[in-house]
């Protein structure tokens, strides 16, 4: 049964954690398939040959890509525990736009915020400010994104501001703290706390370690290209 | 007369390819709407107010609610007037693969699209009509047998992908006479995209070229003019 559902994944990608969550909230049985992005799998380049990028899921060998695709996909062929989305449109539409505004707005705006120099780096910073209010704002009042229980928008914010900690942590910087997102961050706590969430965290000193090493290596490259 | 339907309003610009989208979309579905369209140059209270994040068209105002994002509305649209034709497959794999489709064009292909025209040097428009050529090999990789990507009538990537036609005709001509949709290497997309412009919910909707080229020669302008006074 596990064969019927594969997962290609990587244990630092909060795109991945998505849909090892959404997989295991949905109690499906899959196998897992560690990628080496640096060495891609014959796998993962035919079942994604357009962006070559995981998380990539095979089911009954037919390969869904990008992560909110694949998580709309799960709760449609999985219908019987755990929806992520609501069953109402306009809700679902309200959700779906929270997911999208995270995946090319925040994600993008706080790489920037984080990483960047000089005015852009002020500019971003003053954008990413203002997405997370806008977040906080649309969470306020609720236990959830997903209202009383967790859902699409909660499993697609979470992962990625943890992320975003760890990053914070490697620049040593303060963008988000609890006491300007009080809301964001008692949510955040909340899944923290839910075992199954918090089975699909990687052990944050493992994370921050890898992820200070990349930024260090694309420093070092982006050094070079000045250099050169 | 549409009182089923409730109060349907749509907030756009008749040159915008993401504004097509659920146009199409509501003609699909033979849903009357009040096409609410912007100045160009300004934003208008009411798209201020029902789109505070990101202050874009299209917004669709059902009843009064607003609901942003192109294809995100199309897939409301779908599912509110479930009664009319469908626009997404039935079939989740189905499903997914059109939404894929969709996000490629939206995230890798369109940003080209706008590229180009703007680029700097040659070097970086011929650099953006390679990655376009691309997506289109792609695209027709993508295009079955049957006269849409939907199969026998217009679908979820048929909309996502015919409501940048009038630009990519645009683009044609603007770069020169550059073939982008060829009849050499990609006859089936060229096949479709006579079927899609002359399909009933799309007629009205898609642009003539030469409107687009003058618009876009408007846009370019107004773009190079702000750039200039930063």
């Amino acid at each position: 049964m596990a064969k019927e559902i594969k997962l290609l994944g990587t244990w630092a990608s909060p795109f991945s954690h998505r849909i090892e969550l959404a997989l295991k909230l949905k109690g499906l049985q899959f196998e897992y398939l560690e990628e080496d992005l640096s060495n891609k799998s014959q796998l993962l380049l035919q079942s994604n040959p357009v962006h070559r990028k995981i998380p990539v899921l095979i089911h009954k060998g037919n390969p869904i890509s990008e992560s909110l695709v694949i998580m709309e996909y799960i709760d449609e062929t999985w219908q019987h525990q755990n929806p992520l989305l609501p069953k109402d449109p306009y809700a679902r539409a309200v959700a779906r736009f929270w997911a999208k505004f995270i995946d090319e707005k925040v994600l993008w705006t706080a790489f920037k915020a984080y990483n960047d120099k000089g005015k852009e780096q002020e500019d971003a910073i003053e954008e990413f400010s203002q997405q997370l209010k806008f977040l906080e704002g649309e969470l306020k009042g609720k236990e959830y994104f997903g209202g009383e229980r967790f859902g699409f928008v909660d499993i697609a914010a979470f992962f990625i501001l943890q992320f975003l900690r760890v990053l914070q942590e490697v620049k040593e910087a303060e963008l988000m703290t609890e006491e300007k997102y009080p809301v964001l961050f008692e949510w955040m706590e909340k899944l923290q706390g839910n075992e199954v969430v918090a089975g699909c965290l990687p052990p944050r000193e493992k994370h921050i370690a890898y992820v200070r090493a990349r930024r260090a290596a694309a420093e070092e490259a982006a050094s070079k290209t000045k250099a050169a | 007369m549409a009182s089923n339907n409730g109060d349907v309003k749509l907030i756009g610009a008749w040159a915008s390819p993401y504004v097509m989208r659920p146009r199409i979309a509501l003609n699909v579905k033979s849903v009357e709407y009040e096409f609410l369209q912007e100045q160009f140059g300004s934003k208008s209270e009411l798209l201020l107010k029902s789109n505070p994040v990101h202050k874009k068209i299209p917004v669709l105002l059902h009843n009064g609610k607003p609901i942003c994002e192109s294809s995100i509305i199309v897939e409301y649209i779908d599912e509110v007037w479930s009664s009319g034709p469908s626009i997404l497959p039935s079939d989740p794999y189905d499903r997914a693969v059109a939404r894929f489709w969709a996000a490629y064009l939206d995230e890798k292909w369109f940003p080209n699209v706008r590229a180009a025209p703007m680029a700097a040097t040659e070097e970086a428009k011929n650099a953006a009509v390679e990655q376009l050529k691309e997506g289109l090999a792609l695209l027709e990789g993508a295009y079955g047998e049957k006269d849409f990507f939907g199969g026998e009538k217009i679908g979820f990537i048929d909309i996502a992908f015919g409501s940048m036609l009038a630009w990519l005709r645009a683009l044609q001509v603007m770069l020169g006479g550059v073939k982008l949709l060829d009849e050499e290497k990609t006859p089936g997309l060229c096949k479709w995209a006579a079927k899609f412009s002359a399909d009933p919910a799309v007629k009205d909707v898609l642009p003539e070229t030469e409107k687009i080229i003058e618009f876009a020669k408007l846009l370019v302008a107004k773009i190079k003019a702000a750039a200039a006074s930063s």
